[in-house]
């Protein structure tokens, strides 16, 4: 393969970079790599950041490649990905899928990260914070959002008695 | 659809008022959010994508920070507009379906309100992003974070008491949080200190990349700088770091010019002279050439080598000459054959209004 920098000479190098859109991996030669400030006699490979591009590298350009083949069969029951799916594309299906999967995801993110625990922001969820879930929301513009949502997949449902009712429900809130 | 609906075009960072905005042009913040129990991206159908934009652009209305915000419908756009927005860091390429032939799929939607957007059915389903003047990670932190606080209060965001928020690619797990600078380089690039530089970054966790695309390409000496993890550490801590080694970068940067000011005056004051007189009367300007020359330029009036233009030009002019800008402008194609010679003349145009 040649190199995607110069086109002229032959890439033995593979750039791995997880940017904050998305992962661009760059075929470079020696002079090219080393022009991008890319040291090419190992050093990258010494830093603790070095072991992960090093190991996505070799994996084809995804994090999902960190994780081990043992689990491929297993797969979410919310949206029907395998473990599979997620070391060939490096993307998870849904927000389940980090249960489903919470070994192998807990591995893979205290390899990336270094901490699999977060300690940013906590978030409650709307209406949360009353305790008894959306209905009991304080905000009514959030309950009102959550009527509107619901409303819309009863009618793309066709189930237009309840359609009716959140529709009179919504109503008297607005 | 019209951009002149924006403000300042959604742009107000060009205009070089932040702290140390001859070096660092601009601050940027994104938090990663997902709507609970709707297929990230990878596994959704138009269906879902719909009901996804249908959910924001309702939080939104409803909403103080966002309640008058300008609505791009990617899908319904045209290459050239979606590349427009592309080009003033609104969307990714990716949004914007800048990568392929066909259109972005139905949902793909940009929401703009005062210097705060919304990436929409990206590749989470919300990207939360702010842009700010010079280095100012504090201020754009505070405008993103009101926005996700008001928004998470109104459609229930994926998130998860160990692994805090959920994403679509677990690289960005935790906080969705990605800080990044906007930093020029050229006097470490110069005294070739730089490799040694961003071979530090990588050891304190931070990634560097190009100023424009994907493709990571370094281009007049433009990096942008941001935090490589987001999961394991707080919100403030992700941003205090980055700003720490910011600071050293500039810092080291302050350094060199002065290493090579006194090491080879006549050699630096005849580069920055030399770009500026190309810049004033090239007949054909390439976009990467263009580049490395507000790069000699920005260099000089950064060392008070050269008595102007004034950083909100070199600014506008890094934004306006790119291909899509200038089509637009000049009512072409991107691809037009053109195109160096109407940019040669747009940066004379520019460059001749300010000086007289």
């Amino acid at each position: 393969m040649l190199c995607d920098n110069c086109k002229e000479r032959d890439a033995i190098i593979n750039l791995t970079q997880v940017e904050h859109d998305s992962k661009v991996t760059l075929h470079l030669c020696e002079q090219c790599a080393q022009q991008k400030g890319v040291e090419t006699g190992g050093a990258v490979l010494k830093s603790p950041l070095g072991n992960f591009l090093g190991a996505v590298v070799k994996g084809g350009g995804t994090p999902g490649a960190l994780v081990p083949a043992s689990g491929d069969a297993l797969r979410c029951p919310a949206c029907g990905s395998t473990l599979r799916d997620f070391r060939d594309s490096g993307r998870l299906g849904c927000d389940r899928c980090y249960v489903s999967f919470d070994t192998h995801l807990r591995d893979l993110l205290r390899r990336l990260h270094g901490s699999s625990q977060h300690v940013g922001e906590r978030y409650d969820l709307p209406g949360k914070q009353g305790g008894n879930g959306v209905e009991g929301s304080d905000d009514p513009r959030s309950r009102l959002l959550e009527l509107k949502a619901q409303l819309r997949r009863a009618v793309e449902g066709e189930n237009f008695e309840l359609a009716a009712e959140l529709r009179d429900r919504i109503r008297v809130l607005e | 659809m019209d951009l002149s609906l924006l403000p300042d075009g959604g742009m107000r960072w060009l205009d070089a008022a932040g702290p140390k905005s001859t070096i660092v042009l601009s601050t940027r913040i994104r938090l990663a959010r997902n709507v609970r129990g709707i297929p990230f991206s990878q596994r959704a159908k138009d269906g879902d994508r719909t009901a996804v934009l249908e959910r924001v652009s309702d939080a939104a209305a409803s909403s103080e920070h966002l309640g008058t915000a300008v609505a791009f419908h990617l899908d319904q756009m045209e290459r050239p507009e979606r590349q427009l927005l592309h080009e003033r860091h609104l969307v990714s390429k990716e949004l914007a379906g800048l990568e392929r032939e066909s259109r972005p799929r139905p949902g793909a939607a940009l929401l703009v309100q005062d210097q705060v957007g919304v990436m929409v059915n990206e590749e989470d389903h919300l990207r939360l992003h702010g842009m700010w003047s010079g280095f100012d990670l504090e201020d754009a932190y505070a405008a993103v974070e009101a926005v996700d606080a008001e928004l998470g209060r109104l459609v229930p965001f994926a998130f998860h008491p160990e692994f805090g928020y959920l994403t679509s690619c677990p690289t960005n797990a935790g906080t969705g949080l990605r800080a990044s600078v906007l930093i020029h380089l050229p006097g470490l690039v110069l005294t070739k200190e730089i490799t040694k530089v961003l071979q530090g970054l990588s050891q304190v966790g931070l990634t560097f990349r190009g100023l424009y695309g994907e493709g990571s390409d370094v281009v007049g000496n433009f990096f942008q700088l941001s935090n490589q993890t987001t999961l394991g550490k707080t919100e403030d801590e992700l941003i205090d770091h980055l700003g720490r080694i910011v600071r050293q970068v500039v810092e080291y940067e302050e350094q060199a010019r002065d290493v090579l000011l006194r090491t080879a005056p006549e050699e630096v004051e005849d580069k920055t002279w030399r770009a500026y007189g190309l810049l004033k009367h090239a007949r054909q300007l390439s976009f990467e050439e263009t580049m490395n020359l507000l790069s000699g330029v920005r260099l000089g009036v950064g060392l008070k080598l050269l008595p102007g233009p004034g950083v909100y030009t070199l600014n506008k002019l890094l934004i306006y000459t790119q291909p899509a800008h200038l089509a637009a402008m000049d009512g072409r194609s991107t691809g037009d054959r053109e195109l160096p010679t109407v940019r040669a003349a747009f940066v004379r145009r520019l460059l001749e209004a300010e000086s007289s």
